[in-house]
């Protein structure tokens, strides 16, 4: 039996549980012995004029090597030459683009844009003396008005970027000004959706430590992929080959590790600049005002259809909220705007997108990266539909679905949906969450009048994963003399399990056992060529390419055993089960995989793979949250969470159900406690743990999860990502539910994060209408 | 200052600036790394360890409070032998981590919490881990390595 579908527990653990992964912090290679802190000095303020950086106090501190501000760069090259903004198109989108009129220096040169932007590096010996030493720094602030929303963004009375004459970075082509769509609606609903800024907040922060011994550059980044820090890194002036980068163990990432941050390639430059070895670990502070955000867009909605729940038209109108520096230009909002009608088959679709820049947090990818955004909103707006309509949401649902004989199904908006099973899902769902039960206690506790009222909601979603299959990913298996197996791979793990999961696909192609297969990523020297892990890629692109690449392994091998064995090629066949070369209908007769590869050259059986998509992959699914409302405090809690989840042929439950878990905790934060909030002067309030409200084990049940398996046609396994599903399903779901439990008071929208505040003034304003 | 602990069995004493913390001493003095940085304000619990057996966050504790007294980090938790501790085994096969990052914590809070309460409901789990953040679990996992550590405690399986 085939170990795929099977429940392994991870190859990664016994070392994580006993001594502790090996983060940044914890990197003890000879090339870092003596390495000095970096602590870099912030803006402190929104949005100023620098008139001058005092470092001189700095510089007399106990144990300062060097305070380092952009005058001390010169030996880096001109950044590329500014360009026009486009005012039309997708703009060219990238991990993080320098450059151009929107330009994000590395160091502040003479404006601040938010509150957390790097003004200076300090370098000491200890980190306790990088603190003190940065306090020091005296950096003199013009203060300017702040752009702290998206209103005071588009009316442009302060400008981020003077020389641009606007803080509209880019537009999508998509019109969002013909109602005629809306002509002959029975039931119409329009309003304003919130996605709210939140934070990635992975439990390590970003961290870098960078050598320059003897010509090479040697960096240690906890990044998501290491190749493309390789290349980002070239900014410094450096070729790629003169570059290694090492992602070691990275304690989360969840989109705002890809690549890496300006922070970074500081910490690079000071370590050749200075030829001293640099080490930077931010704080908790650090990461909560300056890594990248994610979602803050504001959605303008409109839904339109009949009395008994069949939709017509949809209307979604996206400002995105970039922050100070456009790191993904309108690549996010295109993709809301890409995944507008979700799940449903509506007739006429209309969605268009702005990109803003605020005094604010760069934005960028966060788990589902514009998706989320998507399904968030047409959810919602669906409910609203079917509440105004006074339809059960299940039966709009039901009725709108593409069918499953409709697949591939091009949407209005252009996605190319490759398979489904949409009404499957929801009916798995409803099953076993007892839907009709459900709604008989609903009643009843309306009836009897309580404080306690329970909400049910309903997110029904599909999304698109591995959005660039066509970069596709590398593997690389080596078969060794001695039987064991290598597979070097450009997907780059931070949690998910790639060293199990991938040596499963080796161990079910070959029969190399599971403990003699190793599983290497994230070191530019050993892997040239990767993409890394995002967009929920990882096994759809990494993992065909490592089956690939087995499978042209096992072709190799049996040319080998067929000369061992003087038989035609044709005969010799692998025992997958046992990993032993036969001879067909002589089972006697046997080789071992050491036997066969030590026949090779060099004892080395060896194939390299590059496996490209043509098309993207759309996994889906149906959550249902079910919750309790206190009608009189507006508290929350979080009762059940159901959900059916279909991603293709599921590789490992374990790591697809703990994908999963973790979406819907992070989905579910969304929809009830967190948010990144400013001042009107674009002062952080959420910049500590303290501060910002990070779920926690007692807002959140256990959850249950349903399975079905729709393979995809795009990719030799049949499966879809599943990493950011469970987010993009569970924040809706979450958020409908809320809203369910008091829609009976008249309430029919309140934008999240749902704090028992939100909700109780929603409750307060229904009651006085 | 001069400080004394016993870590994970050995005595360490080093001299230290007067405002180390806890969790520097054990990084950067001790040398023991597992033991992780997730906040600067005591509210996330990667840096969890026993303090004479009792868990407590070390960036909130100064190595000089730690003077003279005892300290178990992960890497002090399974036998000398190597058999691991009913925790670690729980986490291991119930997938209660991914990146591992809040683990070392996480994994110490709950040593502690079946010391104090060595049958707990899941409601106690999560409310005893409510010091402590995870951002890749959703918790489903840890809850159920926690109740599933208790569970081969109770039925007599050693450490």
């Amino acid at each position: 039996m085939s170990i795929l579908g099977t429940r392994v527990i991870r190859t990664e653990d016994p070392r994580l549980l006993t001594s502790g992964g090996v983060y940044v912090d914890d990197v003890r290679e000879p090339e870092l012995v003596g390495a000095v802190r970096a602590t870099f000095v912030r803006s402190t303020v929104a949005h100023a004029l620098i008139t001058g950086i005092d470092t001189s106090a700095a510089l007399e501190q106990p144990g300062v090597v060097a305070v380092l501000t952009v005058a001390d760069m010169t030996d880096l090259p001109a950044p590329p030459p500014a360009e026009p903004p486009s005012d039309d198109a997708p703009p060219a989108e990238g991990p993080m683009p320098l450059g151009g009129v929107w330009s994000e220096p590395l160091l502040a040169v003479d404006r601040v844009r938010f509150v957390g932007e790097p003004v200076a590096l300090v370098l000491t010996d200890s980190a306790y003396q990088g603190e003190d030493a940065a306090e020091l720094v005296s950096v003199d602030y013009e203060p300017l008005p702040a752009v702290a929303s998206i209103e005071a963004a588009l009316a442009g009375e302060s400008l981020l970027f003077p020389e641009a004459a606007t803080n509209l970075c880019v537009q999508g082509l998509g019109k969002v000004s013909d109602d005629s769509i809306f002509d002959g609606c029975e039931v119409i609903v329009e309003g304003d959706v919130v996605n709210q800024r939140v934070a990635a907040l992975p439990m390590e922060g970003r961290s870098t430590a960078a050598a320059w011994v003897d010509g090479k550059l040697t960096v240690w980044a906890s990044t998501q992929n290491a190749q493309i820090s390789r290349l980002i890194l070239t900014a410094i002036g450096l070729p790629p080959e003169a570059i290694r980068v090492v992602a070691p163990d990275v304690g989360g990432g969840f989109g705002a590790k890809i690549g890496i941050d300006r922070e970074s390639i500081v910490v690079a430059w000071a370590a050749k600049h200075t030829g001293r070895p640099v080490r930077w670990v931010e704080t908790r502070n650090e990461n909560l005002v300056a890594m990248t955000q994610g979602r803050a867009q504001l959605h303008h909605i409109k839904i339109g259809g009949s009395k008994d729940g069949h939709l017509a038209a949809y209307r979604l109108d996206v400002v995105q909220d970039t922050g100070a520096y456009p790191r993904m230009s309108g690549f996010l909002p295109m993709l809301t705007n890409l995944m507008a009608p979700g799940v449903y088959d509506i007739p006429a679709v209309q969605a268009g997108y702005r990109v803003v820049i605020t005094n604010a947090t760069p934005i960028a990818a966060y788990r589902g990266a514009g998706r989320p955004e998507a399904a968030a909103t047409i959810e919602r707006a669906v409910d609203w539909y079917a509440a105004e309509a006074g339809v059960d949401p299940a039966l709009v649902r039901r009725l709108n679905f593409i069918k499953k004989e409709q697949f591939p199904f091009v949407t209005k908006t252009g996605a190319p949906y490759d398979s489904g099973d949409y009404e499957g899902a929801l009916d798995l769902v409803l099953a076993a969450a007892g839907y009709e039960e459900l709604r008989a206690e609903q009643r009843r506790r309306r009836e009897s009048g309580g404080t306690r009222q329970l909400g049910i909601g309903l997110a029904s979603y599909v999304e698109i994963t591995a959005a660039d299959g066509a970069a596709g990913e590398t593997a690389k298996v080596e078969v060794h003399d001695d039987g064991t197996a290598t597979v070097y791979t450009g997907s780059s793990a931070h949690g998910q399990g790639h060293n199990t999961a991938f040596a499963m696909l080796v161990n079910a192609e070959l029969g190399i056992p599971m403990d003699q297969i190793e599983v290497i990523h994230g070191d530019t020297d050993l892997i040239p060529d990767g993409i890394g892990t995002y967009a929920s890629r990882s096994l759809q692109l990494g993992g065909s390419a490592v089956h690939k690449a087995a499978i042209e392994v096992k072709d190799e091998a049996a040319k080998r055993a067929a000369e061992l064995f003087e038989a035609a090629t044709s005969d010799v066949v692998l025992d997958a089960e046992t990993g032993t070369w036969h001879i067909v209908g002589d089972p006697d007769k046997s080789l071992t995989w050491s036997q066969v590869a030590s026949a090779a050259d060099q004892g080395l059986i060896v194939a390299n793979v590059r496996f490209t998509a043509d098309r993207p992959t759309f996994p889906f699914g149906t959550h249902l949250s079910l919750v309790e409302v206190d009608i009189e405090t507006g508290k929350v809690t979080l009762l059940r969470h159901v959900t059916a989840d279909d991603a293709g042929p599921v590789l490992n439950p374990i790591l697809f159900d703990g994908q999963r878990h973790g979406g819907i905790a992070q989905g579910a934060a969304q929809a009830l406690c967190e948010e990144i909030l400013y001042d009107s002067d674009g002062n952080p309030l959420t910049s500590t743990l303290a501060d910002y409200a990070a779920i926690t084990a007692t807002e959140l049940p256990s959850f249950e999860l349903l399975t079905s398996e729709t393979p995809t046609p795009g990719n030799p396994l049949g499966v879809k990502g599943i990493g950011e599903a469970g987010t993009i399903g569970s924040t809706p779901a979450v958020h409908n539910a809320v809203i369910d439990a008091v829609s009976y008071l008249g309430v029919r929208h309140i934008d999240m994060p749902m704090t028992p505040e939100r909700v109780w003034t929603a409750i307060q304003k229904a009651s006085t209408k | 200052m001069k400080v004394e602990l016993t870590v994970n069995g050995r005595e360490i004493s080093a001299d230290v600036e007067d405002r180390t913390l806890l969790v520097h001493f054990l990084r950067d003095t001790a040398e023991l790394t597992a033991t992780n940085i997730g906040c600067d304000t005591t509210s996330c619990g990667a840096c969890t360890v026993l303090l004479d057996g009792e868990s407590v966050k070390s960036c909130t504790v100064l190595a000089a409070q730690a003077d003279g007294r005892s300290v178990t980090t992960l890497e002090g938790l399974a036998s000398d032998d190597g058999e691991l501790h009913p925790v670690q085994r729980a986490f291991h096969t119930e997938h209660g981590l991914q990146c591992g990052y809040c683990t070392p914590g996480m994994v110490m809070a709950i040593v502690s919490l079946l010391q104090e309460n060595p049958h707990p409901t899941e409601e106690e789990v999560r409310v005893g881990l409510e010091g402590n953040i995870c951002r890749c679990t959703g918790y489903h996992n840890i809850v159920q390595a926690a109740l599933v550590a208790a569970a081969a405690s109770d039925s007599g399986v050693s450490r």
